[in-house]
């Protein structure tokens, strides 16, 4: 019985620190200093990425697939000049009639994307245990 | 006890299968001509089909075989439940089909479909839940892990499916790293709950192979059981590692993750002891489930190595990623539901699989070869990618990175087609007997 009890306890406790868990990520843990929100015209271009499942090809900080270059940082690299790949339909990608308006919504993501942090970070510190101190840099 | 809904489950789960494995191949041979399908089905849908069947695969298969280990000892407190659960997921099936076909999409990356369909998936998961909790509810405290990780799988798969939408809202959305997180925490949760299903289907199968409860019961297993809690709760961060959130998010999942080295060492300590133990039981479900061991061992050090942050620094947004998601969710779950399909189909006529023998033999090893190839390629490719990030400016071009890969890309994909190949040969057999039974 004492044991049943036990497991009981430490099951319920489990389940208390999940959620403080939960609502200490979801609110401090992932305040981004470099981060500013997102304005309504990158949202929209955030609903284009998703509905054309770009993340099938694309990464966002190394998540993604893997058949297209990463794009975290794409928007500092080519700058508004990103809008010339978004209709190519270049090797696998598909061929796309993004009109202007999506087009500037896409380029507001990207946007955002950069000013939140870098990829592939190679700014970081590495601790004796293994750890990762990533530098902040400000764009 | 009519067993034809759970056959059904089983069924459906093998053809989920086998139309995973197509999509694959088919998205692999667009990898190698990235003109094939294109103008029909393009990576962006292919590489979704194939996710949504395997995914679909795993989770009916494993529903199915909860609801038939729980029917033996009990009466299933909802059989029309049962019946409408099936009925929901077969039909949200094919609506998330024609959502990604129809380029009807909107949702995440692995749930890619219209997320309105969260609706009807979330009602099936609560039918379960009902039915699971009403049925067993006065032998979960005392019962053994298995009835516990079953519980805790469903539970959580509520839970953490739920977060995964929480992106709907515009606190998660309007938020980079936010949006980030919501994802990759939620999707941690929801690998971690399917796995409660499918160990605690391993761990229901082993026991009764064995004719032995003891391994179900007692302060190791229940130890076992708290500790992939902890880390279905708490490890996800190791896929977010190089994301700009607060420090202590990525030193707590370092910390946890590092707590599966316990598990190696006990697995090692087990090897030994069974070493000397000269138990030989002859059943395809124990063989498969034999085989399993060997790939939890190779994807558990993977997994280790990949967690700590200083080698995910190179490791992470490579193939590498890719070899210890398909080294479990085809060596490690794959195996165990296929045991637990023999398992099924033995006890329900001991004779059914005799004639296929010889043949499902040539496919077991046949099956793991092929994996071994293609979780090496996959290796080895993320080597190489994880190299050329590391490259400074300037370097070659993407493009030029993908045409030199090809060749790997090239072993990956044959290793997949005699995956395929295989599980046909393994699966065929399986799904007849069940076809035969549910007909009865």
């Amino acid at each position: 019985m004492n044991e049943q009890k036990q497991n009981l306890s430490v099951f319920i406790i489990l389940i208390l620190l999940f959620t403080v868990h939960t609502y200490t990520v979801y609110t401090s843990g992932t305040e981004n200093i470099n981060s500013t929100r997102m304005n309504t015209s990158a949202i929209k271009g955030k609903a284009l990425w998703q509905k054309n499942n770009c993340t099938s090809c694309h990464q966002i900080y190394g998540l993604g697939g893997y058949l297209g270059p990463d794009l975290t940082n794409v928007y500092s690299r080519y700058g508004d000049g990103v809008k010339s790949f978004l209709n190519a339909g270049i090797e696998s990608m598909p061929v796309y009639s993004f009109s202007d308006q999506e087009q500037q919504d896409l380029l507001e993501f990207f946007k955002s994307l950069n000013e939140s942090g870098f990829y592939p970070n190679k700014d970081v510190e590495k601790t004796w245990y293994g750890n990762i101190k990533i530098r902040d840099k400000t764009r | 006890m009519n067993k034809k809904t759970h056959f059904s489950f089983l069924i459906l789960g093998i053809i989920s299968l086998k139309l995973g494995l197509l999509f694959g191949l088919l998205a692999g041979a667009q990898y190698m001509v990235p003109e094939f399908l294109k103008e029909i089905i393009p990576f962006s849908q292919m590489r979704e089909l194939h996710v949504t069947m395997v995914i679909s695969w795993i989770i009916l298969t494993a529903t199915g075989c909860i609801y038939y280990f729980i029917s033996i000892d009990n009466k299933l407190a909802f059989p029309k439940l049962e019946k409408a659960h099936i009925i929901i997921f077969g039909l949200t099936g094919i609506l998330i089909l024609i959502s990604i076909l129809t380029n009807n999409m909107g949702g995440r990356e692995y749930m890619t479909y219209n997320p309105l369909l969260f609706f009807p998936i979330i009602i099936g998961w609560l039918l379960f839940a009902i039915n699971y909790y009403q049925t067993i509810i006065k032998k979960i405290v005392f019962g053994p892990v298995y009835l516990w990780m079953w519980m805790t799988g469903i539970l959580f798969m509520i839970i953490t499916y739920s977060e995964a939408h929480l992106w709907i809202f515009s606190f998660f959305k309007g938020d980079v790293i936010k949006d980030i997180t919501v994802q990759w925490k939620s999707y941690g949760g929801i690998v971690g709950s399917w796995n409660m299903l499918i160990y605690g289907t391993a761990i229901y199968v082993m026991s009764k192979i064995k004719g032995d409860d003891r391994i179900a019961k007692g302060k190791i297993a229940f130890f076992f059981y708290f500790l992939g809690l902890t880390n279905l709760m708490f490890g996800w961060a190791h896929h977010t590692y190089i994301i700009p959130h607060k420090p202590w998010i990525r030193i707590l999942a370092y910390g946890i993750s590092m707590t599966e080295w316990i598990i190696l060492g006990s697995m090692i300590l087990n090897w030994r002891k069974s070493l000397n133990q000269k138990q030989k039981i002859n059943s395809p479900a124990y063989k498969w489930l034999l085989s399993t061991d060997v790939w939890i061992f190779l994807n558990l050090v993977l997994a280790l190595l990949i967690s700590i942050p200083t080698i995910n620094l190179f490791t992470h947004g490579t193939h590498i990623t890719v070899a210890h998601s398909m080294g479990t969710t085809i060596g490690i779950n794959s195996t165990i539901l296929i045991a637990a399909i023999f398992y099924i189909v033995s006890k329900e006529n001991k004779f059914s699989l005799n004639k296929y023998k010889k043949r499902l033999n040539i496919a077991f090893w046949l099956f793991h070869i092929s994996l071994l190839v293609f979780w090496g390629s996959l290796l080895y490719s993320g080597y190489l990618k994880g190299i050329w990030d590391q490259m400074d400016m300037p370097k070659t071009s993407f493009s030029e990175f993908i045409t030199d890969l090809k060749p790997v890309i090239h072993v990956l994909v044959s290793g997949g087609l005699f995956l395929f190949i295989s599980i046909e040969f393994i699966t065929n057999p399986l799904i007849k007997a069940l076809i035969n039974k549910s007909k009865k």
